[in-house]
């Protein structure tokens, strides 16, 4: 069978829904969560270019730049903030952060 | 042909001593700096009243004999919607006689407190209050419409309660003002509700325009019953003359009111407040005349009070309390007469009533300074040896008070009792039966005072708990002395009135022109006045027919039995009262009404307070309402507070969880949306 | 089934696999490795997708960049190995049940709205037909139309760098390098305290050594 639109929708929300799991599950590795992050990233930019393809748009696409982009600096950001939290607490589990309970 | 009043002449009137009042009263006292002393308060007020006494003799000579009226307003308050509140005068007949009686007793009360109120440190504060209850009172009688009237009324009230408890240090005297004015209140709730009903259904305050609308009130129903509009406004207007003339059941303050110092018991308690009520009644006479309800309720009250507070009289040991209820008594005469619709009788027992009864109060408190403030009529005797000008004083002011023919009182009271013998109203036969045997009474506890107080033995050594005070400064400590002449005059100048008095005016003012245009009587239905102008053949013929009817012999066998019961078998008395036990304790304790009034009322009232403060204020609306809201946003804070773990999954699978219902009913929404809509 | 099917199915059962292993592996190292892995299997199958600039892109960026980003941030950090044991598969049914609600329902959302079974349309071309560049077509449109948002990226990644750095620099502890702001502040006061003292003080009182003594004794003259 030919591969349709179908196809690539569902593998994206098929990652999509593994990264999900994966910062729920995830209890003691925060670089795993951040990790996690870049999968859900990664699953929504496959679903831009199945559209720019299918749909024969090149402003998929041109999102798909876009996403790469804040997704970089994003990434960035995070790790620094887990570098400091390391730096401070000496652990990167993320029971231990609960300061903020209300 | 009539002369026309001055409105600015009479507002001197109240003026008067109202400014005399202001200048004893801030002046005289530390409140202005106690500028002046007892001889300029005593002279400013005594010149306030005496020119208001002045001015209201000419005043009423130009009624009587010139036909003069005024009916004016001199200040318009406010304009609320139609209704206006001002400031006026009416003067006709009933005002102009009531302003001469007034201020005449006033002026009388004024020298006597001269006399009487002179070791007093509160003398100046004294005359203040009389010359500002004589104020008030001229402006309670000189209304012309309903709002002043309430002024009036409610001020005296005021001033009542200022002078009984006038001696404030005594707690029985705060317990009594507290109690006139409580009981007083109660009056006031029904008096306003009648005007209030006034002012809704007739749309003015002013007399003469609620007068002209009384055909279209008497169509009227109470709204929501069978009664008529006019019988509630009459009994509601009635109440609250029950509160201020003291007619059962809210009698209970006058007794205890005799706490004050004698003049205002004579002036206030006698002569004057006492009387608003009737005076009102009469005032009102076109409206009570439409119901008969009204007036048949007024006259079984009347005539309650005036037996059973008789009966009371009797047993009395102060000489105060003897004549506060022969004051009820009275009372209770005029309103059996207002009753019967014989309003001008009423008026005219007024008049009369106020000069004896002031004469006796005034008698009393002279024979109380000369036995050196002992009240109490056992520990007294043979006086007349040593006061004889009080002694004839209140020996005439007596025999008016229990009718005897050709002294002003007989020509009042028979004229009641013939009155009420021929209303046909509902209650009428237990009033005809109330008045006849309260003649008797009357008499018997009236000679039985007087046989105790002037006659009789000397017991002044016998007296348990005599003062002491005086023997550092009198020659002979227990033996009375005759009061000064400022004390005196005004005793003889109050007994000629009370002597003479009725004999000349009965004609003009019951059966002549003078009360034409104040009262109106309904003469189709309650014809009373009608049988006695007929029956009237002047005031000589009328006490000598008087030898022949009941009265005149019931009140010889009242005097001829205190006479025995007091002068010559003395030891009688305390035979039949251990006889008649049971009914001594009840009359003691004055028929229970003060038990009742202190243990169920007032504690009934101070439970429900402590009831709605602990279990309303405290407990619902502090607890429950005010303090339960925070409580209950506090709890459910708490519980919700368990949301915010701090944890980052937690916080995610919220997210998580959001996202899955949203989708969910995203994908379902065409399914949800019939579901709901079915 | 053609090549370009079964590429595309070994691809994503590639990626599948490795992004599962990379919520569930031991080491944070070894997870980062899958992470590299599940990006190259995307970008295979964006080549297959004719979008070979972005899937280049892709290598260079996140595998090239910010892979090594991670690697490096884990090797760096001393992070105890833990199990995963009870905590991860105590919860695993509630979380596999909810990722699978979440797949069926976005399947189910996206499918049906959308034509899913035609071809892909061609790209709409001015004039002939030509050889299409993805690249060219992404510079038409970046440049003309999204110049501006190019910008803002431009500054989004600047402002990271700068965060980046502001939030993990630590100063040097030996350096003596001076604030020149400060070192021109400075007052006399801040240098230098002038004390007041008395010219004169009295001696100390004598100690037990009789040299000191001579100065204040009394004379008492010997010999």
């Amino acid at each position: 069978m030919t591969l349709t639109l179908g196809h690539f929708l569902t593998l994206g929300a098929m990652l999509f829904a593994v990264a999900v799991v994966g910062i729920f599950l995830n209890r003691k590795n925060l670089i795993v969560l951040l990790m996690a992050v870049e999968l859900m990233l990664l699953a929504v930019n496959m679903n831009f270019v199945a559209f720019s393809h299918y749909l024969g748009d090149m402003h998929g696409q041109v999102f798909v730049f876009f996403i790469l982009t804040v997704a970089a600096a994003e990434s960035a950001i995070g790790l620094a903030i887990l570098v400091l939290l390391f730096r401070n607490k000496s652990n990167i589990n993320v029971d231990e952060l609960q300061t903020l309970k209300g | 042909m009539s002369s026309t009043l001055s409105a600015t002449t009479l507002l001197a009137v109240p003026l008067a001593p109202l400014v005399g009042s202001l200048a004893a009263g801030v002046l005289g006292t530390s409140l202005g700096g106690n500028l002046i002393g007892r001889r300029l308060c005593h002279s400013v007020t005594i010149l306030g009243v005496l020119v208001s006494f002045l001015i209201s003799a000419l005043t009423l000579y130009q009624v009587a004999f010139e036909g003069a009226r005024l009916n004016e307003t001199l200040y318009t308050w406010m304009v609320v919607g139609d209704l206006k509140m001002e400031v006026g005068f009416l003067i006709d007949g009933l005002t102009a006689m009531m302003m001469c009686v007034v201020t005449f007793v006033s002026l009388m009360v004024h020298i006597y407190t001269i006399g009487y109120m002179e070791e007093d440190e509160g003398y100046n504060r004294f005359f203040a209050y009389i010359s500002l209850f004589t104020f008030s009172m001229l402006m309670l009688v000189m209304s012309n419409n309903f709002l002043q009237l309430f002024f009036g009324w409610e001020a005296v009230g005021l001033v009542s309660y200022l002078l009984i408890g006038f001696w404030f240090n005594k707690p029985t005297a705060i317990f009594a003002n507290m109690k006139a004015f409580l009981v007083n209140r109660v009056g006031d709730f029904g008096f306003i509700l009648g005007i209030g009903l006034i002012a809704a259904y007739a749309g003015t305050l002013n007399y003469t325009e609620t007068f002209a609308k009384t055909s279209e009130l008497a169509q009227l129903a109470f709204p929501g019953t069978e009664w008529m509009l006019v019988t509630v406004v009459c009994i509601c207007l009635f109440i609250g003359a029950m509160g201020k003339s003291a007619q059962f059941p809210l009698h209970v303050w006058l007794p205890d009111s005799m706490e004050g110092p004698t003049p205002i018991s004579a002036l206030i308690h006698a002569a004057t407040m006492v009387t608003a009520g009737i005076f009102m009644v009469a005032r009102m006479s076109p409206l009570f005349e439409l119901s008969d309800t009204a007036l048949s309720f007024i006259m079984v009250v009347g005539s309650i009070t005036a037996l059973f507070m008789g009966f009371l009289g009797i047993i009395q040991n102060d000489i105060k309390r003897v004549v506060a209820y022969s004051t009820l008594s009275q009372l209770g005469y005029m309103t059996v007469a207002l009753g019967a619709s014989a309003y001008s009788v009423a008026v005219f027992h007024l008049m009369t009533h106020a000069f004896f009864k002031a004469l006796l109060f005034l008698a009393a408190g002279s024979v109380i300074m000369g036995m050196h403030h002992n009240q109490d009529i056992r520990w007294m005797g043979a006086v007349r040896k040593y006061m004889p000008i009080t002694w004839i004083t209140c020996l005439l002011g007596s025999l008016a008070l229990i009718g005897t023919p050709l002294f002003s009182g007989f020509y009042s009271k028979d004229s009641i009792i013939e009155a009420v013998l021929e209303s046909h109203l509902w209650g009428s036969g237990f009033a005809s039966f109330a008045v006849l045997a309260g003649v008797f009474v009357t008499a018997f506890y009236s000679f039985r005072m007087y046989f105790l107080v002037f006659h009789g033995q000397e017991r002044y050594d016998q007296n348990p708990d005599a003062h002491q005070h005086d023997d550092a400064h009198h020659d002979h400590p227990n033996k009375p002395h005759e009061s000064p002449w400022v004390v005196t005059l005004p005793l003889v100048l109050l007994a000629i009135p009370s002597v003479l008095i009725g004999y000349f005016t009965i004609d003009p003012m019951l059966f002549g022109d003078f009360f034409k245009d104040a009262i109106f009587v309904d003469s189709s239905k309650h014809h009373a006045m009608q049988e006695l102008a007929e029956a009237f053949h002047g005031p000589w013929a009328m006490a000598v027919h008087a030898l022949s009817t009941w009265p005149f012999w019931l009140a010889l066998a009242g005097v001829a039995c205190a006479y025995y019961l007091y002068m010559v078998h003395t030891t009688l008395p305390q035979q039949i009262a251990k006889v008649l036990r049971p009914i001594e304790v009840v009359l003691e304790n004055k028929y229970y009404m003060d038990w009742f009034n202190e243990n169920i009322l007032a504690r009934g009232a101070r439970m429900l307070g402590m009831g709605l403060w602990k279990g309303g204020d405290q407990a619902l609306i502090d607890g429950a309402v005010v303090n339960g809201s925070w409580k209950l946003v506090g709890k459910l804070a708490a519980v919700v507070r368990n949301f915010q773990t701090g944890f980052l999954y937690h916080y995610a699978l919220a997210m998580i969880l959001g996202i899955v219902v949203l989708m969910s009913v995203f994908v379902t929404w065409p399914t949800l949306r019939d579901w709901l809509n079915r | 089934m053609d090549v370009k099917t079964g590429f595309f199915y070994v691809f994503s059962l590639v990626l599948l696999f490795a992004a599962f292993r990379v919520i569930t592996a031991r080491n944070p190292v070894h997870a980062v490795l899958y992470l590299m892995l599940s990006f190259s299997q995307a970008s295979a199958i964006w080549l297959l997708l004719k979008a070979e600039f972005l899937a280049i892109t892709l290598v260079l960026v996140y595998l090239g960049a910010v892979m090594v980003l991670f690697l490096f941030v884990v090797m760096m950090l001393d992070i105890k190995i833990d199990s995963l044991k009870q905590s991860f598969w105590k919860h695993f049914p509630l979380g596999a049940t909810l990722g699978a609600i979440v797949v069926l329902e976005m399947s189910a959302v996206l499918l049906s709205g959308f034509k899913v079974s035609e071809s892909p349309k061609a790209l709409l071309v001015l004039g002939q037909a030509q050889e299409l560049s993805n690249t060219k077509e992404l510079g038409k449109l970046l440049y003309t139309q999204y110049v501006y948002p190019i910008q803002v990226a431009a500054v989004i990644l600047l402002v990271a760098m700068i965060a980046a750095i502001a939030l993990t620099l630590r100063e040097r502890k030996d350096s003596k390098a001076i604030d020149a702001s400060l070192q021109v502040r400075v007052k006399a006061a801040d240098r230098l305290q002038v004390l007041s003292m008395e010219p004169t003080r009295a001696a100390p009182p004598p100690s037990t050594a009789p040299e000191s003594a001579p100065a204040s004794a009394t004379p008492e003259v010997k010999s």
